[in-house]
């Protein structure tokens, strides 16, 4: 269902792309899909899953903190996966892997979103924030530094998702009280219950203007 | 998940050719259902066409109505002007469904377009009509504390899982399609169906239709709302019973009311008996009970959820006080 090994494929880093070489790639990619050959001919051929997964992957584009990078995925590949398992940025963490608990939280385009319900073939030229783009260098966000300094968490898992929904909350307007908080952070699980000091890490963020 | 072939559409026609006839393809859009129906096998369609790039966003006022793109984001519809100013209760409906992240990535088609939450549906290894029509309802006779108490029949007693869909259904939302001969308007309460002898069929869209828009008619109901929701947990947790609640109101006379309850049916449930009998009343505690005693004829409880039978009409009578503005 999900690829649990370490499963490298293709990537570029820093890849300077144009806006015309994007449109290319993309009518490129649609051409690919139209006619996808390769999967009918290794069902034909009734090759193992593993052998097949190599033809079937599809060309991407997308930014990852900052970084530009092209990737070929599967089209089941969640961005959860590709994350963890072919970019390695494993600050990301699975927990449910079925939008049930927001430890998977990133940004798209500045949206928190779940990424085990995203299709990475799906984020074709979207800006991905994940937990290890928020600091400035050595410098931590201030949700970082707040989630510290409350002690935000215990075991820490869900840590990630709730910082990145942290940030979101507040730059969505919905960290207006202790309750707007509750309310608009229900998305992200904590079983070691840490709440009261999440939503006090977040207020303080909040009262202390963060921008972004 | 299974292997399947993925296809980006940039045209609403183009994702209609994409799709074809085929009744094992299906589209996707924020995903947030069918990847996790497809994680567990519930669903496994052959090929996926991703119609997220159809310029089909906008939220915009024109001849009056309000028309939603069947792209735009619960969030995105939830926190816009002309909801918030028009049909607050959208608004509420939606902001009282899933998670901020969730709400982020679902849009008002995939959203009307959810799959039940039940978990006899959800478990590939237990019967259920609605994913394998003949194999039988566990539910019945099952764990059925989630389960309907109005139209339900011997072969499925599952529940539509929307918040959004209850005030829609309650603001006479039309559903805009497009599939091969153009364009078709179908009337929110027409568009989900009762489980009936099919419960493999949650709406009447046609296999090669596609969502374009909803359109809700201007109305008097922008201030006397209330969507009101009873759930196991505080927030994110679907409904146990909810009801969006609309009043015309002149001075403390409802002109007209408008009613509709979410997790009590296979459809978004939509009160009108009950809508009939507070026009030209007087909004008060004693005649919305009455309202609330009428909405809930005919409801037939299993044997986890006769709870429900409570519940309802006390929902029912604390939305309409909300709406009322008399809590």
């Amino acid at each position: 269902m999900d690829n649990y090994k370490s499963n490298k494929k293709p990537e570029k880093e820093d890849v300077h792309e144009s806006r015309r070489d994007f449109l290319k790639t993309s009518s490129l990619l649609t051409a690919i899909a139209v006619t996808p050959a390769t999967i009918s001919k290794a069902a034909a051929y009734n090759l193992g899953e593993k052998i097949s997964a190599a033809f079937e992957t599809m060309p991407v584009n997308l930014t990852v903190n900052g970084v530009k990078k092209q990737l070929a995925v599967e089209p089941r590949s969640t961005l959860l996966d590709v994350l963890r398992e072919q970019l390695d940025l494993t600050g990301t963490k699975k927990g449910c892997d079925y939008g049930q608990c927001g430890a998977c939280t990133v940004h798209v385009d500045g949206q928190r979103v779940l990424s085990c319900l995203s299709l990475a073939v799906m984020q074709q030229g979207k800006q991905v924030t994940t937990i290890e783009g928020i600091a400035n260098g050595d410098e931590l966000h201030p949700m970082q530094k707040a989630f510290i300094k409350h002690d935000g968490f215990q075991c820490g898992y869900c840590t990630p998702g709730q910082i990145m929904s942290g940030i979101a909350c507040i730059n969505e307007g919905h960290a207006e009280s202790k309750e707007d908080i509750r309310e608009f952070m229900s998305g992200n699980i904590c079983r070691c219950g840490a709440y009261p000091n999440i939503v006090k890490a977040i207020q303080e963020v909040k009262n202390g203007g963060q921008k972004s | 998940m299974i292997q399947f072939q993925y296809e980006r559409a940039l045209t609403a026609k183009a994702a209609l050719a994409a799709l074809g006839n085929s009744s094992n393809a299906r589209f996707i859009a924020g995903g947030t259902n069918l990847v996790d129906l497809m994680k567990r096998n519930v669903m496994a369609p052959a090929k996926l066409v991703d119609i997220s790039m159809l310029p089909l966003k906008d939220i915009s006022q024109q001849n009056g109505k309000t028309i939603i793109g069947a792209l735009a984001l619960n969030s995105q519809v939830a926190d816009h002007k002309l909801i918030l100013e028009k049909h607050p209760l959208l608004s509420m409906a939606l902001n009282a469904g899933a998670s901020a992240q969730i709400r982020n990535m679902a849009t008002v088609g995939g959203n009307i377009m959810q799959r039940t939450r039940c978990s006899y549906f959800y478990d590939t290894a237990l019967p259920c009509n609605k994913r394998q029509p003949g194999s039988g309802c566990g539910a019945l006779e099952g764990a059925n504390r989630m389960h309907a108490i109005f139209g339900t029949s011997n072969q499925c007693i599952a529940v539509h899982p929307s918040d959004m869909c209850i005030a829609l259904v309650a603001l006479d939302a039309v559903v805009v399609v497009a599939g091969p001969k153009g364009e078709r308007r179908i009337p929110f309460g027409e568009f989900h169906r009762l489980p009936g002898t099919q419960p493999e069929k949650d709406n009447t869209l046609q296999i090669n239709e596609l969502i374009i828009s909803v359109e809700i008619p201007d109305n008097g109901f922008d201030k006397n709302t209330h969507y009101y929701k009873v759930r196991d947990r505080a927030s994110y947790a679907f409904a146990l019973v909810s009801v969006a609640a609309a009043l015309s109101m002149d001075g403390r006379v409802i002109r007209e009311a408008r009613l509709a309850m979410g997790g009590v049916a296979h459809k978004p449930w939509r009160l009108t008996e009950a809508e009939k009998s507070l026009s030209g009343k007087t909004a008060t505690e004693e005649n919305f009970r009455q309202a609330a005693e009428i909405a809930m004829q005919g409801a037939k409880a299993y044997k986890h959820n006769a709870f429900k039978l409570k519940l309802g009409p006390n929902v029912i009578v604390e939305a309409l006080k909300n709406a009322a503005g008399i809590v």
